[in-house]
């Protein structure tokens, strides 16, 4: 198409830019075959399985007749169905916004003590986001055992009961969201760190000077500057964290009784180790909606920064 | 920053003149928040530190002492058996050297498709190359959980018509691992490459260069920065990556590392826990290392994936 487009001048002006006309064609065609890998790889294998997660959705069991939206007026019928919900969203909410107070906080001391030191803090706090999900939540696993608990002995030791942290509905929620919370953090707290050197220390020493106190200086001045860092990451993070299927599928694999399954790991269970692939493939679709949502915010304010700079 | 520059001469100010109180008093506040900034950096250091380090102190451990249930956190006769006998088996071995070579691979693939790519979308503007660009951050938005039970079904197609068996493969994860590491590694590149000043290229093309040099003789070594961060971040997601081989994968020698450790030193009800900390603390030592060496290419990476844009 550009092609097109450029030969308009080019075809005007002297006989002689014909050469400059091959490098314009020969430029775009390059372009297009340097991103073909890409495309490829793309319309292959992202664009069209989720295409046609939609239309396997729509298939009996057996994957023979198509049934419309049979499956998922038959979910809407399951009250197991409407718990994943529930647990779904309450994982991922609570989970992200807990992960955005301790990046906040933890952000902060950081930033206080002297520069010289922050290195090395940082380098510390951001391991539990580099171990690999699966490895660190079978620490958790192991931290949570039923007999062995080390969690359980430290409570034995100051004369308090013993936890099932993962046989009871409501520990076992609270387990799968610590350490969802555990792996999430230290990245909230890289990027709000980075925000936060990214403040004018101008604007501190204004508001000290008009006697603002430190509830105020955060309120007025780091808040409303960091507004554009801790929404975009507050997004990216919902996206992760719904989608999230490794902690809960090491730590309860969805017991007790399927109360800790979210979409991910349901559609796990139901699609592949149950082999009603229609099924899974609508448990997964309902994560869409959620996704959309939060692209869309996250495009908006990547397309109006764009336009700023 | 200001502030810790300042602090030493208020105080000299407040010792000698005793009647400004007020200056003293900034300094004395200034102490206070350090001090409880190191305070409140110590617990967040114990909780995000815990788990691998209880994965230490249990892989010290022989079954002996776990089962005995002595103090959880300390070692009374530390062993290394767990590491010897891990490591002398062939079939953590095979773990191992699974996800050594898929990960290689993953990452060869990625950065050979992405830089290309992400070259011909930050410099040579085509028709759709910037619908292309979104669509590419869209695709790094979809995750693995959507596109999982569609590719499933679809490997499975390929068996049936082709007659090729992808699944039970390690190799097929080599297929798998970019849907997830490409689209963010072109989009951190583009990033990347659109920050380098148009002059350079300009130059370039000017004095006779063809595209492809000036990507390999500008664009590559002035983005190193970049290319190394791509890299290390493309090595983790493919070391760590859980949900893909669960699906794909079942024989025991076809297993990588995060899925080996899970499926097979868990037997049943028996939890060999020395062994499984073991394993799980060798299986993350890789993107600890890579961490630990270069850590800033790793944050700035962290950062570059979500602001830049």
């Amino acid at each position: 198409m550009a092609d097109i487009a450029a030969r308009g001048p080019i075809t005007i002006s002297a006989g002689g830019r014909s050469s400059l006309h091959k490098l314009m064609q020969r430029k775009s065609t390059i372009a297009f075959l340097m991103t073909l890998p890409l495309i490829l790889l793309i319309l292959v294998l992202v664009a069209y399985p989720a295409g046609y997660a939609v239309y396997l959705a729509m298939l009996n069991k057996g994957m023979t007749r198509f049934v419309g939206l049979g499956n998922f007026a038959f979910l809407f019928g399951r009250d197991t169905f409407w718990m994943v919900v529930f647990q779904s969203c309450l994982f991922a909410i609570t989970a992200v916004i807990f992960k955005a107070i301790i990046g906040f906080v933890v952000a902060h001391f950081v930033h206080n003590i002297p520069s010289k030191g922050q290195r090395k803090w940082r380098g510390m706090l951001l391991v539990p986001w580099v171990i690999p999900p699966a490895m660190s939540t079978l620490a958790w696993l192991w931290l949570f055992d039923p007999s062995y608990s080390a969690f359980n002995w430290i409570l034995e030791h100051i004369g308090l009961d013993h936890v099932a942290w993962l046989g009871e509905t409501g520990w076992a929620r609270f387990s799968v969201i610590l350490v969802n919370v555990w792996i999430g953090a230290p990245f909230f707290m890289i990027m709000y760190l980075a925000s936060l050197k990214s403040v004018p220390e101008q604007l501190y020493e204004a508001a000290a000077i008009d006697g603002a106190t430190w509830w105020q200086r955060i309120w007025y001045v780091t808040l409303p500057m960091m507004r554009n860092i801790i929404a975009i990451t507050a997004l990216f993070s919902l996206i992760v964290t719904f989608a999230n299927f490794d902690i809960v599928r090491v730590l309860t694999k969805g017991d007790p009784l399927n109360t800790t399954h979210v979409f991910a790991t349901w559609a796990f269970r139901v699609g592949i180790e149950s082999g009603d692939i229609p099924l899974g493939a609508s448990v997964s679709l309902f994560m869409v909606p959620i996704l959309a949502v939060a692209a869309t915010f996250i495009l908006r304010d990547i397309t109006k920064r764009g336009s700023e700079v | 920053m200001a502030d810790a520059a300042i602090a030493p001469t208020t105080t000299a100010t407040a010792a000698a003149t005793p009647a400004h109180g007020r200056y003293g008093s900034i300094s004395r506040d200034r102490r206070w928040a350090l001090r409880w900034s190191y305070f409140f950096l110590v617990l967040f250091a114990i909780f995000f530190l815990m788990p691998p380090v209880y994965m230490f102190i249990t892989s010290l451990k022989s079954s002996a002492e776990i089962s005995a249930a002595t103090n959880p956190w300390w070692v009374y006769s530390p062993t290394l058996s767990n590491y010897i006998e891990l490591l002398t088996q062939n079939q953590y071995l095979t773990f191992f050297r699974n996800s050594a070579i898929v990960s290689v691979f993953v990452v060869i693939i990625t950065m050979v498709i992405s830089v290309i790519a992400a070259f011909a979308l930050a410099r040579m503007r085509f028709w759709g190359s910037a619908a292309l660009a979104t669509g590419v951050f869209l695709t790094y938005l979809i995750p693995d959980t959507l596109l999982f039970i569609p590719l499933f079904k679809m490997f499975a197609w390929v068996n049936e018509t082709f007659d090729i068996q992808l699944m039970n493969h390690w190799w097929t994860l080599m297929i798998l691992y970019p849907t997830l590491t490409v689209p963010f590694a072109t989009w951190i590149m583009i990033g990347y490459f659109a920050s380098i000043p148009k002059e350079l290229d300009e130059a370039a093309l000017i004095d006779g260069a063809t595209w492809f040099q000036t990507l390999t003789k500008i664009f590559i070594p002035v983005a190193l920065p970049g290319i190394i961060a791509a890299t290390i971040f493309t090595f983790t997601v493919a070391w760590a990556q859980f949900l893909y081989p669960l699906a794909f994968t079942t024989s025991t020698s076809e297993l990588v590392l995060p899925v080996g450790i899970v499926t097979t030193l868990i037997k049943g009800d028996v939890f060999n826990w020395g062994q499984i900390m073991t394993g799980a603390l060798l299986g993350a030592a890789p993107p600890l290392i890579i961490y630990a060496f270069l850590m800033d290419y790793y944050i700035a990476g962290l950062t570059a994936g979500a602001t830049k844009g």
